[in-house]
């Protein structure tokens, strides 16, 4: 207790967690508390992060946390910042920390109304591309072609179909202030986006790529080498929409082929065992190729980050 | 111990629980190496880098090996070897 | 103001809510609810309610929004009916866990499908095991009363559980009546602001929500069970000091009407309790021995209020508009549960009536009646489920 006495007072959400080893979530969890700072309340729907940060009697967080259901992490939210408000603690920001099975399956219509209402929450998507806390299953944003428990690769079978949901855009479309995407593979990024998305009050969506070691399949040690490879090939792709408008870009400068990124997880695979795989893989290059137009990731300039839309 | 009404936690409870016993390798920071810049502390999904008297010390009270601050140190001088159990 | 005034059901029951200041009030829509969200919301339009009003896009999320404003320490609000009802089930049973107070109006009216919008009770009785306190209210004066206890009841730091007051749609919502109403501040003696023992507060960092193992699990169930048992004095205790403030006392738990010297005691919950008074009172005239026990606090349930109203009579005839298809009516049942085994203790008749909307009246009180009489004359032990004004032409 005492070295984290002396650990940074930024730290809110401290060790004892339950999280796998190597966890992508956890850091970026802690990331996401050091940018908001501790006025805030962080409401969780059901998911790996709930599950391994509160089993009863032990508690990571030192900001005040709810879990209340797996559907309603923005209803109950939108329900905490009405009551804030209603007592005049409106310094207190509201914040949501949910995965990708709630936030973009079966909490999305909970999203939509609070995105519409305009309540001031901050919707974080801590996304690993299924549900994982139960395994591995697939959700809406699994991404295309990934192997998951109830979609699996198999002798008739690549694997999911579908796109991932782009739920960014979607997101954006309700007309809210500010969208970003970031990922755990860059912390400093990833501080400053929600940084920036606390300085406005409405509703607020940050989606954040967090590699999982125990079911995406690669070594304890690797989530953010993989985040950084997802990035660099174009299907992770990191942006800011602020209202309605593609405001801001994270250029990619040699953009790597998809089969970097994809050779390196167990849950991609079989594209490189099966017949027929080669085309698949071109497919999801397209994809990536598909996003870097769509969002001008391409580097031309010799800074970062440039400001121009495509 | 009594249980609460509604469940309710005091939070920072989880520091009770110490982690540290899940490991299978663990790191060892080489201080001559070390720039502090940081990066180790940061990566670090269970809050288990601190900085003690401007030093990066490992805590291995919850530590649980997964060897991100080995594998992300730009001068490499984080090592993981394997637990003695 | 203290004042009479005519009018609606649910803007009586809107006042109510007014009168008890939630910060909190969240609103979807449902057939018969509508016009108690309409109201509040007029309220709000015209700046006479400072409640934060929220619109929200499912009764899942209406319940939602309540929860996690009771989490973070604000008196909260909604209503809903039937289908609402049910979708809100999940979200109550985890803020019962949670211990989150709030207030809920269940507007009763059957549930689908067949699909309709005429009344009975199967909404909220499906409800029964959720920990939800639930009250049913007779009159629309009643139901003003009731809400504004239900609050205090809800926020009892011995309670702690969502309360829902229940009341029969279409008769009691959209109904007109006389009603009278308390001084602003009477009400705000009888009901002071919400002072949780906990809220999410960043200056005592708690953690709701947690996930529990089975060395645990039964404890946190028992607690909850422990305090709607120890509940019960609780809320005779509002209700009784409710009833000197307004003058107006419905009893207790149950109410128990010319229950002395009954034979046959009628069991009923909601606005059906006018009716079948007035057919005690007709039959009454006509000499047979007959009583009512109106229940008014389902859950818990007051079977020791029950008992003591009914210990000699020989047959209860429990009016259910609900069913456990499969089973019996859940009055029915939870009576039988408490009665089952006592020596002498009166047989238990369960009629499942009203269901759908379909009309209870003196007619059908008589001949209810009628049958428990032949019913205790051939001495049964046990009465098989019945089902009042059944028509058999129309089974397939």
């Amino acid at each position: 207790m005492e070295t984290q006495a002396i650990n940074r007072r930024d730290n809110l959400f401290v060790s004892g967690h339950r999280a796998c080893h190597g966890c992508g979530m956890a850091i970026a969890v802690r990331h996401i508390l050091k940018a908001t700072g501790q006025d805030v309340i962080v409401v969780t729907p059901t998911g790996c992060l709930e599950t391994f940060s509160s089993p009863y009697g032990y508690s990571p967080w030192l900001v005040p946390w709810i879990h209340h259901l797996f559907e309603n992490g923005p209803a109950v939210a939108s329900g905490v910042a009405a009551a804030l408000k209603a007592q005049g603690r409106e310094s207190c920001r509201v914040v949501v920390i949910g995965g990708d099975g709630s936030t973009f399956d079966i909490g999305f219509g909970s999203l939509s109304g609070m995105l519409e209402r305009g309540d001031d929450v901050l919707y974080i998507c801590v996304d690993n591309g299924a549900y994982m806390n139960t395994g591995g299953q697939r959700s809406g944003a699994s991404p295309t072609y990934s192997s998951t428990t109830t979609d699996p690769a198999g002798a008739a079978s690549f694997g999911k179909r579908q796109l991932k949901k782009n739920l960014p855009e979607i997101v954006a479309a309700h007309g809210i202030p500010y969208v970003a995407t970031a990922s755990v593979a860059y912390l400093k990024d990833l501080q400053k986006k929600v940084k920036k998305a606390m300085e406005y009050r409405g509703p607020r969506y940050i989606q954040i790529d967090t590699p999982c070691p125990s079911v995406w399949g690669f070594g304890s040690d690797r989530a953010l080498e993989i985040g950084r490879l997802g990035v660099r090939c174009g299907l992770v792709p990191l942006i800011e929409i602020e209202n309605g408008q593609l405001k801001r870009v994270r250029k990619i400068t040699d953009p790597l082929p998809v089969e970097d990124y994809l050779k390196a997880q167990k849950r991609f695979r079989h594209l490189f065992s099966m017949p027929e795989g080669g085309g698949v893989v071109a497919e999801i290059q397209k994809q990536a190729d598909g996003n870097i137009a769509k969002y001008g990731l391409l580097k031309r300039t010799v800074d970062g980050n440039a400001e121009t839309p495509p | 111990m009594k249980i609460s009404i509604g469940a309710v936690v005091k939070g920072g409870t989880s520091l009770d629980y110490f982690t540290g016993s899940w490991r299978d390798q663990r790191p060892t920071i080489d201080t001559e190496f070390c720039k502090c810049c940081g990066v180790c502390e940061d990566v670090c999904p269970d809050s288990a880098v601190h900085v003690v008297d401007d030093v990066y010390v490992i805590d291995y009270d919850f530590c649980k090996g997964c060897g991100l601050c080995a594998y992300e140190c730009p001068v490499d001088a984080i090592k993981m070897t394997e637990e003695e159990k | 103001m203290a004042q009479k005034r005519v009018l609606e059901g649910s803007e009586a029951v809107a006042l109510a809510v007014k009168a008890c200041r939630p910060h909190v009030i969240s609103a979807y829509p449902i057939s018969p609810q509508t016009h108690i969200v309409e109201a509040l919301a007029r309220m709000k339009a015209d700046g006479e309610i400072e409640s934060e009003y929220v619109r929200v896009e499912s009764e899942f999320s209406a319940a939602s929004v309540v929860s996690g404003a009771s989490a973070a320490g604000s008196r909260a609000y909604t209503a809903s009916a039937s289908q609402g009802l049910l979708l809100m089930t999940e979200v109550l049973y985890a803020s019962v866990g949670m211990r989150l107070p709030f207030v809920l109006t269940g507007v009763n009216r059957s549930i689908s499908a067949p699909i309709t919008i005429q009344v009975d009770q199967q909404d909220t009785v499906s409800l029964r095991d959720s920990g939800v306190i639930q009250f049913y209210v007779e009159s629309c004066q009643e139901a003003y009363d009731v809400h504004l206890a239900a609050f205090k009841v809800a926020e009892d730091p011995d309670i702690l559980l969502p309360v829902m007051v229940c009341m029969d749609g279409w008769i009691l919502t959209h109904s007109y009546e006389t009603v009278s109403f308390l001084e602003q501040e009477a009400v705000d003696r009888f009901v002071p602001p919400f002072n949780p023992p906990n809220r999410l507060d960043p200056k005592d960092p708690k953690t709701w929500g947690s996930y529990a193992e089975e060395n645990v699990l039964t404890e946190f169930k028992f607690a909850i069970h422990d305090a709607l048992q120890k509940g019960k004095d609780k809320i005779r205790e509002v209700f009784a000091e409710l009833a000197r403030i307004t003058g107006r006392d419905y009893g207790g738990l149950i109410e128990a009407y010319r229950t002395q010297g009954a034979d046959i005691v009628l069991v009923a919950m909601g606005s059906v309790c006018g009716t079948v008074k007035e057919a005690v009172d007709v039959l009454r005239e006509e000499g047979r021995k007959v009583g009512l026990v109106k229940i008014r606090c389902y859950r818990p349930f007051p079977y020791e209020d029950i008992w003591s109203a009914v210990r000699e009579s020989k047959v209860l005839a429990v009016l259910d508009a609900n069913i456990s298809l499969g089973s019996e009516g859940a009055v029915g049942m939870d009576l039988k549960a408490k009665l089952c085994g006592i020596r002498n203790g009166p047989i238990v008749c369960d009629w499942i009536s009203g269901l759908g909307g379909r009309e209870v009246n003196i007619d059908t009180i008589r001949r209810i009646v009628g049958e428990c009489e032949r019913v205790r004359e051939c001495g049964q032990d046990i009465s098989e489920l019945k089902w009042a004004g059944l028509n058999p032409a129309l089974l397939p």
